[in-house]
């Protein structure tokens, strides 16, 4: 026999996934059929931008002058001020520093905005959206992961953040924040309960954990904001928009104020953002869904390593 | 010091002024929420193991570890004495401190010791030591199953399972890392 010259070990980790990157390109596809029949139009917006959305714990990593888009959420919404009703994306975003089982700096979103909706709309849309996904992907309305079923087709659990804390964590919310361990009860007691069997959204976030989202008007501590969860996995972040200046203004400059403290880097102030917002902003809500831990649910991987290309 | 970012699987970490080793690491970030690195710790001495989410504020101290290599010399009550392979200097290591592993020591052996602050908490053995059979039932000739075992004792009275075919006389070879009998050098 010949002697090969070895391959890189790329090649193997490639050979091993290919079986999930190929079934990846089919949820992929059928994504696009979704939001396609769905009526929305896939935009394209920079990966280079001048200013990040000021949020006191996402990284943006520097590129020259500029910096690589943690999210295209700004530039999504420029585009629904100019009066694109309708829009997705499918693109890499990257965030400095993070790197797990369920992390990687550079990531693939998928973001959408629908104007006139609002964050009840994202979560119809959102369940109807996976439960497309599941035929597609399974052949049927419910799958395997790790050893446990997610029914699709069943009615997604749906729970207020206020009510998870008081009975996973035996807190309020406001508690948890006031002696700092809203991240880690979340984490450690609150998530691992959340979208088992089914899809679960967790809503209505403090008002102070939503830089970018409306306020309830029922009840003013808490914002439009859902998360949803599959199989204790983060998979998407929706709410209805912020379109109030004055209080955006006021939001970026928590923020900006946070990140400050922390000691994070500032970033320039998004001002056609701003002045977007002052000129008017049409009613909308958006929706940014972890293409990658999608995929990990839907190939049945417990790290993010079996649906991506590995680092070269 | 480490920060809370070079956190990782193996990592050995000092704690309220024990050593302990990650056993388990996970980088958790909830939805726009701050990084926390949640972590399984295994205490290096007592073996006892603890569950710890650091944030990316936090630091831990590097515990003083050490591994040197050294001979065993000879026992000497409770204790065991190594000799430094190169200062010949002695260390007493505790029956407590080596547990199976003393029943394993060969004079002259060459083994691993990692210390905390000085001192001895863990001994690596060489991977395989011979050992004479020192009292079994006698085999049955011509049984060559090595899936049926029976018990035998070693010098210094440890109890090993070992395959029918074992004689009191013969030298075996053990894997310290299990304990387990591995194969028979010679018969007696």
């Amino acid at each position: 026999m010949q002697n090969a010259s070895p391959k890189p070990d790329c090649i193997y980790q490639l050979e091993q996934i290919k079986a999930r990157l190929l079934l990846r390109a089919g949820l992929i596809s059928s994504i696009r059929q979704y939001f396609d029949v769905n009526g929305f139009a896939e935009v394209e917006t920079p990966l280079m931008i001048k200013a990040p959305a000021p949020e006191e714990f996402i990284e943006a990593p520097q590129a020259g002058e500029m910096f690589l888009r943690t999210s295209p959420e700004l530039q999504m919404k420029l585009m629904v001020a100019a009066g694109f009703e309708k829009i997705y994306q499918l693109g890499a975003c990257f965030r400095e520093g993070e790197f797990g089982r369920k992390h990687r700096p550079e990531f693939t979103m998928l973001e959408w905005y629908h104007s006139g909706a609002d964050y009840n709309d994202l979560l119809d849309f959102t369940a109807g959206m996976l439960r497309h996904l599941a035929v597609f992907a399974a052949g049927s309305s419910a799958i395997s992961y790790q050893g446990q079923v997610i029914d699709f087709a069943a009615e997604p659990e749906i729970i207020t953040v206020k009510e998870a804390f008081r009975r996973f964590a035996g807190v309020t919310p406001e508690n948890a924040m006031n002696t700092d361990r809203f991240d880690e009860l979340m984490v450690t007691k609150i998530e691992p309960m959340l979208g088992q069997g089914r899809p679960t959204f967790l809503k209505d976030y403090p008002a102070s954990r939503s830089a970018l989202a409306r306020l309830k008007q029922a009840d003013h501590t808490v914002a439009e904001r859902w998360e949803l969860y599959l199989s204790g996995i983060e998979i998407a972040n929706a709410y209805s928009e912020l379109i109030d200046p004055a209080e955006q203004t006021a939001r970026f400059e928590e923020a900006a104020a946070a990140r400050a403290h922390g000691g994070c880097r500032p970033y320039p102030p998004p001002v056609e953002f701003l002045q977007a917002i002052n000129a008017g902003m049409p009613e909308s809500s958006g929706c940014a869904l972890g293409i990658d831990r999608l995929i990990m649910i839907f190939t049945d991987a417990d790290d993010i390593s079996q649906v991506k290309m590995p680092l070269v | 010091m480490f920060s809370a970012s070079d956190l990782k699987k193996g990592l050995k970490v000092q704690v309220d002024g024990e050593p302990w080793a990650i056993t388990e690491f996970e980088f958790c970030k909830p939805g726009k929420g701050t990084s926390l690195y949640r972590c399984k710790l295994k205490n290096m001495i007592t073996g006892s193991t603890i569950d710890r989410t650091y944030r990316p504020t936090d630091k831990l101290d590097k515990p003083d570890l050490e591994e040197k290599e050294m001979y065993y010399s000879y026992a000497e009550n409770d204790f065991f004495v190594f000799s430094d392979a190169e200062t010949f200097e002695e260390m007493h290591v505790s029956a407590k401190t080596l547990g199976r592993d003393a029943y394993f020591l060969i004079e002259n052996s060459l083994c691993k010791i990692l210390l905390f602050n000085g001192l001895p908490i863990e001994i690596t053995l060489p991977t395989f030591i011979e050992k004479v059979i020192a009292d079994t039932e006698p085999g049955a000739r011509g049984d060559t199953a090595t899936n049926v075992l029976k018990t035998a004792k070693i010098d210094n009275g440890y109890e090993i399972q070992v395959p029918l075919f074992i004689n009191t006389g013969d030298l075996v070879k053990i894997d310290t890392r299990t304990g387990l009998y591995a194969e028979r050098v010679s018969k007696a």
